[in-house]
């Protein structure tokens, strides 16, 4: 299969101005008599479906959600990028897009990431006009702060509740769609199946979580906004929701998923704490603007502070480690997430993890409440200030900055991280890779969209902080609604699709007698279980670190899970209920095939590239190590009933930026 | 620590519920949820049914969770979710009551799980500002005083989990509606819309049955959020047509 990546002629700034001005439109009589369906309410689904309506379409937005608010976008911390320049350092569209190209490894389309930095203006004035509450500076206009992997300060925020924030504006313009009649919400729909027409994508299979009555759902075209695979890892940053089973189902309907094994392991994490945990709680990457990350220098000291006989503020400054700041002196504690979690592997692989399980670094905020404490006291004119009022000071500025994430650390582990650092681990947080879409977010299958981080687009080998709620936005906001043109246009004679025809009573039988199956297996553990192994599995052998000898063991022990699986697991209740043992197992099932793609993907790639670090290809200061000769292309996976798959390959074309070797140095 | 735990059982919405007790052997590290998720994995290994309750995000943001634990929604803590309530509040040899939200505006849907799409319907009634995408100016062309866009935020915080309407005795949707309605009110871009969507989110909060606000301010002590009744003051005085605003 040849895949086309429809990336317009001309000049790269030019590119997305041009095309849409010679895009094929819909016009509004016809946009009426059109519908699409929108799987998903997260950042990229509901200000799809929101803006389709707007536009006049007739649009059907499902999620298993029990309201479009809760989807996993509202989680989100940190920040949303956007090339504002507001703070005139020096930043610019042209510079957001090299630092998210050279941040994701060069492994990118040009073309997507250039728009996404164009676009990311018009996020942060949409998202204002909204009632969004974005922080401002004391002059009443937006401020900003800096994320890693960039020396701009580029990053709008809303405390640390960003995504939140966004997520709410969004919903509230969906809301406002639902109640015009333009869009038709059903909430608690899960889509379990997609159904194809004549080999276009012409609709879903749902089932109603609280009835669990299957129900065939026909519309134009589809578009999936489901977000990230994740949780393929069990213990993720995801919400315990999220899941790859729409896509995934996809791929079995003939759309490829592209570049599964690029994760993004995020390096500041609370650490595991128990074999009874259920999920990860992120520390958001912006504490990397003030905290400072450090092991002990001295083994004594590591042991010392693991049995509890000395604190880590007894430590010394000289006998502590800022490995960050030691190995890369120009981005220092803001180096990209690959890069930090990499370097806190190395630390804990040498022994230095400072809590009981050896797997945890410290990030200190004690310099940062120094510094603000004594610039406080300058400018309230405080002569001679006492040490605790400059802490006292400075604790007060952290707070502002970062209060609700501090708060949630001292919920979670019990630790005042205003007296003591945080103790801190990588974690499994969001996933590069997804479905392939070409320039027009349409996948292979005619019909069928993925937005969002559903899809592989614009990150790379890895993604940038505060880039996925701008990439979220940007494709449901003001790329889809734009290019579902491309494909509509030549629909407007196409009659109400009719969900009675063969194809979707077929696909309906079909997603019944799969969960007929899964409840008549009956045996003996829970489905919980095996996805606590998956995630064993996955983390051992497909995690920060990976080789061949491995994925090749660990994907013997997948095919053996899964079929373990099918022969042992129990399921109880029934289909025709409210059932969330039911609806985990199905999903879990799904990642049973998406965790050995995953490595299927890994093996092939003989190279290191962001998320993506093979143990066999390091430089010998034990970066990354590319292969550009061989490996400089997007890697689309197919995925049939049998479980064979099949690569194929979009070569990316660099036309604008040289690709080099990665320095943050 | 081992732990008694009486858990509210109901089949469905039309089945009558009732109490059963569990023993359940948990770690102080715990989180309250995973604790129950304990719970649940024994009940399975017995191929019972376990416990419906619902949850997502599992750190405080979403607002799926929403149980009532020994009479308070959300449990003992002030500012906590239930996802982020840990079990070193608890010790060992404790009995724990958890049962559903119960509000004639939030059905039963299964043992712990509620239907709290009323709440959806009233932010449909009008919690927007009516601007379609691409009409936006220029995010910096309005200044918005810090002190007021702080305020607006600390209303917008509310995560929707239905834990004032739980802890009021008259099932009054007040706070989570003045929380919207003084968020938005708050902004200017928010102001031009205000009076007509106060009136129709109240008129809407009526029509699904929640109860009147009699003033006795346990949704603010409840709410995990902290969103403060000075909301429901500022909403009031908007409602009955007096200048909203004013105080800045
Ligand atoms: C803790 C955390 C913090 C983060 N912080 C930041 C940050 O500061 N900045 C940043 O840029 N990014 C951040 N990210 C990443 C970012 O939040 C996500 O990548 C982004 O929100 C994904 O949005 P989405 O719309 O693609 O998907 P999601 O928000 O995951 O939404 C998926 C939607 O699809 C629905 N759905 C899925 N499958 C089905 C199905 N089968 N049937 C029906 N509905 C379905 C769900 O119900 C949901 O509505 C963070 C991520 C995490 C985990
Ligand atoms: S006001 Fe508070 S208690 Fe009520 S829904 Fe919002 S967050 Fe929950
Ligand atoms: S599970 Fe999200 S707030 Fe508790």
């Amino acid at each position: 299969m040849s895949l086309e990546s429809n990336v317009p002629k001309g000049a790269l700034a030019e590119k997305w101005t041009n095309y849409r001005s010679k895009m094929n439109l819909v016009a509004p009589n016809n946009k009426r008599r059109i519908e699409v369906i929108v799987v998903g309410t997260g950042l990229a689904g509901a200000s799809a479906a929101a803006t389709l309506g707007e536009l006049g379409y007739k649009v059907k937005c499902f999620t298993f959600h029990d309201s479009p608010r809760r989807a996993h976008s509202i989680a989100a911390q940190g920040g949303i990028n956007a090339a504002k320049n507001y703070q005139n350092d020096g930043d610019s569209i042209y510079r957001l897009f090299y630092d998210t190209i050279k941040g994701g490894d060069y492994r990118s389309r040009e073309a997507n990431t250039h728009r996404l930095a164009e676009i990311s203006l018009e996020i942060i004035d949409q998202a204002v006009a909204q009632g969004v509450p974005l922080a401002r500076e004391y002059g009443g206009l937006l401020a900003n702060r800096s994320f890693g992997g960039v020396q701009v300060s580029r990053t709008f925020y809303a405390r640390g509740q960003t995504g939140q924030q966004l997520l709410l504006g969004a919903y509230q313009a969906l809301s406002r769609q639902i109640s015009n009649g333009s869009v038709v919400m059903h909430n608690r729909h899960e889509m379990l199946d997609l159904v194809k027409v004549d080999g276009k994508a012409r609709g879903i299979i749902t089932r109603n979580l609280l009835t669990g009555k299957l129900e065939r759902h026909a519309a134009h075209c589809v578009v999936l906004a489901t977000g990230g695979y994740g949780n393929v890892f069990y213990l993720s940053t995801n919400a315990m929701m999220s899941n790859v089973s729409a896509a995934w189902r996809s791929v079995k309907k003939g759309a490829l998923m592209a570049n599964p094994c690029y994760t993004q392991i995020h390096p500041t994490c609370i650490p595991v704490s128990g074999e009874y945990q259920s999920k990860l709680t992120l520390m958001s990457e912006s504490l990397r603007n003030d905290g400072r990350v450090w092991v002990p220098k001295n083994m004594e000291d590591v042991m010392a502070i693991r049995e509890g006989k000395l604190k880590p503020t007894d430590i010394k400054e000289e006998d502590r480690d800022y490995y960050l700041e030691r190995r890369y002196p120009a981005f220092g504690n803001l180096v990209p997430r690959d890069v930090a979690s990499r370097a806190a592997k190395i630390a804990t692989d040498e022994g230095k993890g400072v809590n009981k399980t050896g797997l945890a670094v410290f990030l200190d905020f004690e310099a940062a409440i120094q510094r603000y404490g004594n610039s406080e006291a300058i400018s309230k004119g405080i002569a001679n200030p006492s040490k605790d009022m400059i802490r006292k000071m400075g604790k007060e500025v952290v707070k502002q900055k970062y209060g609700n994430l501090f708060q949630m650390y001292e919920k979670i582990t019990g630790d005042n991280p205003y007296e003591t650092p945080m103790k801190i681990y990588p974690a499994v947080h969001y996933t590069m890779g997804g479905v392939w879409v070409d320039y027009n977010l349409q996948t292979n299958v005619p019909g069928l969209f993925a937005l969002g981080e559903a899809n592989f687009s614009d990150h790379g080998a890895n993604r940038l902080g505060a880039s996925a709620l701008m990439q979220g936005l940007a494709d449901g906001y003001f790329v889809i609604p734009y290019t579902i043109g491309q494909f509509l246009a030549d629909e407007i004679r196409t009659p109400m699709i009719d969900n009675n025809s063969e194809e979707f009573v077929e696909a309906e039988k079909a997603v019944a007698e799969r969960i007929d199956q899964i409840l008549s297996i009956k045996g003996d553990q829970s489905v919980e279980s095996f996805h606590r192994r998956l995630g064993k599995i996955m983390w051992e052998y497909c995690g920060m670190s990976r080789n061949a000898e491995g994925l090749n063991k660990g994907i013997q022990m997948i095919k053996d899970l899964r079929a373990e699986f099918y022969r042992d697991v129990f399921v109880p209740g029934r289909e025709d209920d409210f059932n969330p043992e039911l609806e985990k197992a199905l999903r879990v099932a799904d990642f049973l095939e998406m965790g050995e793609i995953m490595m299927a993907d890994a093996l092939n790639r003989n190279e290191s590239a962001g998320g993506h670090f093979r143990s066999e290809y390091q430089s010998e200061e034990g970066e990354a190590q590319r292969n550009d000769a061989d490996y400089a292309y997007v890697a689309a996976w197919s995925w049939d009933e049998g479980g064979n798959h099949q690569l194929h390959k979009e070569d990316l074309v660099f036309e604008n930026v040289e690709l080099k070797t990665r320095s943050y140095k | 620590m081992k732990l008694n735990l009486k858990i509210w059982r109901q089949k469905g919405p039309d089945s009558t519920g009732g109490f059963e007790t569990y023993m359940v052997e948990a770690d102080e590290h715990m989180s309250f949820l995973e604790m129950l998720d304990v719970l649940n994995e024994q009940l399975i290994h017995e191929k019972k049914e376990p416990v419906a309750f619902e949850h997502d995000c599992r750190e405080g943001i979403c607002g799926t969770c929403n149980m009532v634990i020994d009479g308070r929604p959300h449990g003992p803590q002030q500012g906590t979710t239930t996802c982020q309530l840990h079990m070193r509040a608890y010790k060992d040899g404790d009995t724990i009551t958890i049962e559903p939200i119960r509000a004639k505006s939030f059905p039963i849907i299964k043992d712990l799980a509620v239907d709290r799409s009323s709440f959806d319907r009233i932010i449909q009634a009008g919690g927007y500002i009516s601007v379609n995408t691409g009409q936006a100016p220029d995010a910096n062309a309005i200044p918005i005083e810090k002190d007021q866009s702080s305020r607006a935020f600390d209303a917008a915080t509310c995560i929707g989990c239905g834990a004032c309407v739980a802890a009021c005795p008259n099932g009054s949707a007040m706070l989570f509606t003045a929380a919207k309605i003084s968020h938005l009110a708050l902004l200017p871009q928010g102001k031009v819309e205000h009076t007509k969507r106060t009136s129709k989110m109240v008129a809407q909060m009526d029509k699904e049955g929640f109860g009147m606000c009699s003033n006795v301010e346990a949704c603010e002590v409840e709410c995990p959020k902290e969103i403060s009744t000075d909301n429901i003051a500022r909403m009031n005085r908007s409602f009955l047509g007096s200048i909203f605003g004013s105080e800045g």
